[in-house]
């Protein structure tokens, strides 16, 4: 079998000593890295992807190929960089300022990575000025925003009011999530996109950058 | 009265459907034999790291009502401040299952164990809530025989941040209560370190004070809806 579809196999089935291995060999092979991450590592991603949006697998599984996945970018990472290969594209994440829960972002930050798109993490209590400065900086286009408590909710619409006051609406997107977060609620603060769940801000972060 | 509780480990081990649920499992059957491993080695792990300990003193309702207003947040109306009133007893509360298990968690998405993190992350939080369960029965078995409390009265826990009681309300809770005793620590955003970690208020009385529909204001924009499990187990519906 191909070596980049036994990349993508083992990845689906979360064996990250195995996709580890393979993606060591096929740079052995000396085979194009961006084939590699393409064709070996996304691929099985997106696999992975449908799947759980199919509920054939669950979260755990997901995380199970995530895992597999890092252990072929840290040895595709250093070579993708050389050759100049950017990323998809680039996404600046954290938790709003007042709120310290970060499993969800780091989740959405996982499942972004494994669509191919570079995350910048800004972490937890991060701060509307901190968001824009760092998309501004590292030249993002999308601002992911993760709030677990109501209360912290409305740091979301500073960092929507922020990003249009420096006039920035039109090159970066803010999407929204969160287990207390809504559709309504992404729509009447003026984000751009709500994501529901990690696999589902894949999708929209696609959508806003027009990568579908 | 104020009381430190040591809550034994093994009652607050939450069940496995349950952790699995909250990892969008619906059920049992569906477990593959490797998400069964990583369940059982969280549960492991949770048994190793979870220290859990409470803090609890009891209130007057003209204390508390200096508590509740907090820095003046709060909506109006809200459930808590229609309850308390007719409370019977009531208590101030603070818990925690420890800072090892959260530092855990961090420590396994560094090294890219996501699948163990989120899972002990569900544990985590299932405990905390089942150390609330613990910590409310042990007030009220305390309690029960004084001041006209029996078999007709209920206990329910209500926290800042939720049901209209504004999370600014946690600065004269810990003022109060002051739980950096069992390593509790309250940040600027009014938040607990370690997170896993809850505070609120304990009111005993007759059942049907703590029914209330959802009417209020924010109920329309709350995705929790946990107070209607609250209230439908209470009433043993």
């Amino acid at each position: 079998m191909d070596i980049l579809q036994q990349i993508s196999d083992n990845l689906q089935r979360g064996d990250d000593d195995k996709v580890f291995a393979l993606t060591k060999q096929a740079i052995e092979n000396n085979l194009p890295p961006k084939s590699i991450l393409d064709d070996g590592l996304i691929a099985g991603m997106a696999v992975v992807g449908k799947k759980f949006k199919a509920h054939e697998i669950f979260l755990p599984d997901v995380l199970l190929a995530a895992k597999a996945m890092y252990a072929g970018m840290d040895q595709l990472k250093p070579l993708l960089i050389k050759e100049g290969i950017p990323a998809i594209g680039k996404i600046v994440v954290g938790t709003v300022q007042g709120d310290l829960h970060d499993i969800g972002k780091n989740l959405v930050a996982i499942m972004l990575k494994g669509a191919g798109f570079e995350i910048i993490d800004l972490g937890n209590d991060v701060s509307p000025e901190k968001f824009v400065d760092a998309a501004l900086t590292n030249e993002a286009s999308v601002i992911g925003l993760s709030a677990l408590l109501t209360t912290t909710m409305p740091v979301m619409k500073k960092v929507v009011d922020l990003v249009k006051e420096r006039n920035l609406s039109d090159k970066i997107k803010v999407i929204v999530g969160g287990a207390p977060l809504t559709d309504d609620y992404a729509h009447e603060i003026g984000a751009d996109a709500y994501g529901f769940d990690g696999m589902n801000a894949v999708d929209k972060v696609k959508m806003l950058m027009e990568l579908n | 009265m104020k009381e430190i509780v040591e809550i034994p480990r093994e009652e607050i081990i939450p069940d496995k459907e349950t952790i699995l649920k909250n990892q969008g499992i619906p059920n049992l059957d569906d477990l593959s034999d490797k998400v069964n491993r990583i369940c059982d080695e969280a549960l492991k792990l949770f048994m190793e790291l979870n220290t859990p300990v409470a803090v609890y003193a009891e209130i007057s309702k003209d204390e508390f009502e200096e508590v509740y207003e907090g820095e003046g947040k709060n909506e109006i109306p809200s459930p808590v401040a229609e309850i308390y009133p007719r409370a019977k007893q009531m208590a101030l509360f603070a818990l925690t299952v420890g800072g090892d298990l959260s530092n855990k968690i961090i420590e396994l998405f560094t090294n890219h164990d996501f699948a163990l993190g989120a899972m002990l992350d569900s544990v985590a939080s299932e405990a905390t809530e089942n150390a609330g369960l613990y910590l409310a029965s042990y007030y009220l078995a305390s309690v029960s025989g004084e001041n006209g409390i029996g078999l007709d009265d209920a206990i329910m826990r209500y926290s800042p941040g939720y049901c209209g009681w504004h999370i600014s309300g946690q600065g004269k809770l810990f003022e109060y209560l002051n739980p950096e005793e069992i390593g509790i620590e309250l940040n600027d955003s009014y938040l607990m370190i370690p997170i896993k970690s809850i505070s609120g208020v304990m009111i005993i009385g007759p059942r049907e004070i703590h029914e209330f529909e959802m009417a209020y204001r924010f109920c329309d924009t709350c995705k929790n809806k946990g107070c209607r499990d609250r209230i439908n187990e209470m009433l043993g519906q």
